[in-house]
């Protein structure tokens, strides 16, 4: 589209789900007022507020760090507040669920299980070494913050998990964010907790589940990167295996 | 009859404050059942949304006196001293504790942690994990709150009400999101967490969740709220969406400059305008000096103007493009993708937006609300530290220090009293939750939820913005009664139960409207300029501390307009005195110095 080119309305078009619903999803489009800084978060908040106030989806900050609205926008997953809707002119701009997940109603998906995950790869800190307040902070170099730090961007947004065929196919996968966060705490210098995740990551949900197709990192609206941090585990995980056989380690 | 759910502590809220407070009574006593209650998944509260950083005194040569001056001079001699002196000693062991936990803060070369200037600081005494400061402070709470065994997470669940029975509060009220089913969660206390109202105002930076839930229930219950008249703009906000570019900008070394590329602040007492970042001074003043500066240029027609208002230039260029990325890379961010701008080759284009309610839930220095069993901390709470106007990076420390105090004082409680009578809460609960139905049994064809919303945002930033005038804030307390009314007759087009976050909406703005009169009638009633209160008319343009130095009450009125009361200010050590920055402030401080000397 030429730069010039500036519609005074464009049309969105929303893949609608009600549980109650007996006919299933259904599509429904509204024409709402362009602008060219328009989000696609700000024309789905114009359709609520203005034309159909059953529209249903989960948005909070607007600046892309709360995680809350991931959606598919034209069949990509995207945070909807940094997403405009100047990039899909002239439209329609369709938007739908996260896939991956179930749909609770409209743009809500069913988080569970990834809550669920989270916990179970342990997200915090056990010391190697246990430190008192009264002894302050542990040191930690710029150098050994940078090897955990980019992975601790995670927002929890799940767009990761939506690009994720693996997961689409196998829900009992971890999947690129947790697995990102579970390596994000175990190359932290603090932490000596690595060994117990690693079995988790090891394990057949864990990183060999993965067909390193390396979406879920060029969906990351935080360049997180989670397939490097599923390759680097495979890599390890693999280390791990045939460190077994050496001598001095049972 | 409402589901019955038996906890010990109820905490209302998950960002910082709530889960700060969780882990606090968890540690304290893991015999506890905990609930944290939350209408967002907790790391989807606002908290994730403060960049700068937390302040806590670090270097050698800083020292607890100075960030007790700083913020008992910072909030114009309106804070509470005791608490001030309660926070500054307890932040520093709060940062640690979060260190401790894996929070990602930026280090200094030889691996100690790295502070950085803020605004009416003395010092660099500025926790921060580059510019996403509150999202790891959040996400290392949130991460570490789920090793206990004895909390248990409401996510998705929103609180109508609290329960009061005896004289203390015994339980909330909930509404499971996804079900639309109400749920009694009974508890021996209560803490109230729930973050600020800023969602009140029209150009603000705050997330669609900030609507001031936890102040309504306290006010709804016979609380009062304190000091309602001071919000907080924040100076360096996008224009139209109110997004936050985060103070550490000017931290980092920052200008403001208007149309002309004036550093105009120091026509407002904040210079020299030293080519460094000067603390105290310039850009590194108080957020509502800054804020006033920004009005007066507007006026006097130096300003730029943008498509969401009008704006001057934060100009970040000199810092450089690795600096840039390392020390404000979500600041690039931003700027780079909403606005198409990249930093190190052009201004960002700013305005003021409200950002932050100093007041709320008036809280004494254990967090104890007027409620017997209701405790509250963090943006909901009046802890007293903030005054009339809050120094940058002393929020996120509040959070951690006062969530702290809270659990633990919740904790305390809850093992020294009895549990409520459940069929007496749940008949409670029934009338409440009659009335929360009411909103989807209204007819339909009447007015959008939308438009009172908008139209409550438009009079208050109207009548209670930057500078006031009494004829303003008249008027905007007459809209707020109207549109309490109208807000009654709204029309809802969902009617289901399950995840209607419509009806949710019209909740939210009953809350709002309730905190907005708070507001808006405290303001009037405060005849005096004090902080981030700025009067024009007649006899109000300075600060008068003979008739109101003293705290703002607001009570609830049933089918009325809020009662006003007073309630006194705790001084300790420092006395009021004259609030200067830049070289004026400079001066004031050596003769300070010297009268102590005589003294």
């Amino acid at each position: 589209m030429p730069d010039s080119f500036h519609p005074s309305e464009v049309t969105i078009e929303v893949l609608r789900y009600d549980p109650a619903d007996a006919g299933g999803p259904r599509t429904q489009s509204w024409s709402v007022p362009y602008t060219p800084d328009m989000s696609v978060l700000q024309a789905l908040q114009y359709v609520k507020d203005h034309l159909d106030g059953s529209l249903t989806f989960r948005w909070s900050c607007r600046m892309a760090i709360c995680g809350s609205c991931g959606v598919m926008v034209n069949g990509v997953p995207h945070l909807g507040c940094r997403t405009f809707v100047r990039d899909f002119l002239p439209g329609p701009v369709r938007v739908e669920a996260l896939a991956h997940f179930p749909i609770e109603r409209d743009l809500v998906v069913d988080a569970e299980d990834f809550i669920e995950k989270l916990r179970e790869i342990h997200p915090w800190i056990q010391p190697k070494v246990a430190r008192l307040i009264e002894e302050g902070p542990y040191r930690q170099t710029p150098e050994e913050l940078a090897r955990y730090e980019s992975f601790s961007h995670c927002i929890n947004c799940m767009l990761c998990y939506a690009a994720c065929p693996q997961y689409g196919l196998d829900p009992k996968f971890l999947g690129p964010g947790l697995t990102a966060l579970a390596h994000r705490y175990n190359s932290d210098s603090r932490d000596g907790a690595k060994d117990e995740r690693m079995e988790l990551l090891h394990s057949e949900e864990g990183v060999w589940s993965c067909t390193a197709v390396g979406y879920c990192s060029e969906v990351c609206p935080k360049q997180v990167d989670p397939a490097n941090a599923v390759n680097q585990n495979k890599t390890a995980s693999a280390l791990d295996w045939f460190a077994r056989f050496l001598p001095g380690r049972s | 009859m409402p589901e019955l759910i038996e906890t010990d502590i109820a905490i209302v809220g998950g960002g910082g404050a709530g889960l700060r407070a969780a882990i606090a009574a968890a540690e304290l006593d893991p015999k506890l059942r905990i609930a944290i209650i939350s209408k967002v998944y907790p790391m989807r509260s606002h908290t994730v949304a403060a960049e700068g950083g937390s302040a806590a005194v670090t270097l050698a040569e800083d020292s607890l006196e100075n960030h007790f001056h700083d913020t008992v001079a910072g909030g114009d001699w309106l804070c509470d001293q005791d608490a001030v002196q309660y926070f500054v000693e307890h932040c520093y062991e709060e940062m640690v504790r979060l260190e401790h936990w894996g929070c990602p803060w930026s280090r200094l070369p030889d691996g100690r942690v790295n502070v950085r200037a803020f605004g009416g600081m003395k010092m660099e005494r500025t926790w921060f994990a580059a510019d996403m400061t509150g999202f790891h402070m959040l996400h290392t709470l949130f991460q570490t709150s789920m090793k206990y065994a004895a909390i248990r997470r409401f996510d998705e669940h929103f609180v109508c009400d609290l329960l009061v029975d005896e004289g203390r509060v015994k339980g909330v009220l909930a509404i499971e999101v996804a079900s639309g089913e109400f749920r009694v969660i009974k508890a021996r206390a209560v803490v109230i967490a729930t973050g600020g109202a800023g969602r009140v105002f029209r150009q603000n930076t705050n997330g669609g969740i900030v609507t001031g839930d936890g102040m309504a229930l306290a006010y709804r219950r016979g609380v009062p709220l304190r000091d309602m008249e001071f919000m907080q703009y924040h100076p360096t906000c996008m224009p139209g969406s109110g997004l936050l570019f985060t103070e550490a900008c000017r931290g980092e070394g920052g200008v403001l400059v208007n149309k002309d590329g004036y550093r105009y602040l120091q026509d407002y007492g904040l210079g020299p305008p030293d080519p460094w970042p000067r603390k105290k001074a310039m850009e590194l003043g108080p957020r509502d000096r800054l804020s006033q500066a920004f009005w007066h240029e507007q006026r006097k027609g130096r300003t730029i103007p943008m498509p969401g208002g009008d704006a001057v230039h934060l100009d970040l260029r000199h810092l450089g493009r690795a600096k840039l990325h390392e020390r404000l890379p979500q600041i690039c961010e931003l700027a780079e993708q909403f606005l198409g701008i990249d930093p190190a080759q052009a201004p960002i284009p700013v305005r003021p937006a409200a950002h932050y309610t100093m007041g709320g839930i008036p809280t004494d220095v254990r967090t104890a609300t007027s409620l017997p069993g209701l405790y509250a901390a963090g943006e909901c709470a009046s802890s007293g530290i903030h005054g009339a106007n809050r120094l940058g990076s002393n929020s996120l420390a509040e959070l951690c220090v006062f969530g702290r105090v809270a659990g633990e004082e919740a904790a305390r409680f809850a093992s020294s009293v009895q549990g409520g009578n459940g069929v007496a809460l749940r008949w409670q609960a029934q009338d409440t939750a009659r009335e929360a139905l009411r909103a989807l049994e209204r007819p339909a064809g009447g007015e959008r939820l939308a438009a009172v919303r908008d139209e409550m945002a438009k009079a208050m930033e109207r009548g209670c913005g930057i500078y006031r005038t009494a004829a303003e804030m008249e008027e905007t307390c007459r809209t707020l009664s109207e549109l309490k009314a109208r807000a009654n007759a709204v029309s809802l087009t969902d009617r289901a139960r399950g995840w209607n976050t419509e009806w949710l909406a019209a909740l939210e703005l009953g809350f709002q409207l309730d905190v907005a009169e708070a507001m808006a009638h405290s303001a009037l009633a405060r005849r005096e300029s004090r902080g981030a209160h700025q009067r024009l008319d007649e006899g109000c343009g300075e600060r008068d501390d003979a008739n109101f130095l003293k705290h703002t009450l607001a009570w609830r009125v049933h089918a009325g307009s809020p009662r006003i009361g007073w309630a006194p200010v705790v001084i300790t050590t420092s006395q009021p005195g004259t609030r200067a920055y830049g070289a004026a402030g400079e001066a004031a401080q050596n003769e300070r110095k010297a009268d102590a000397a005589h003294a």
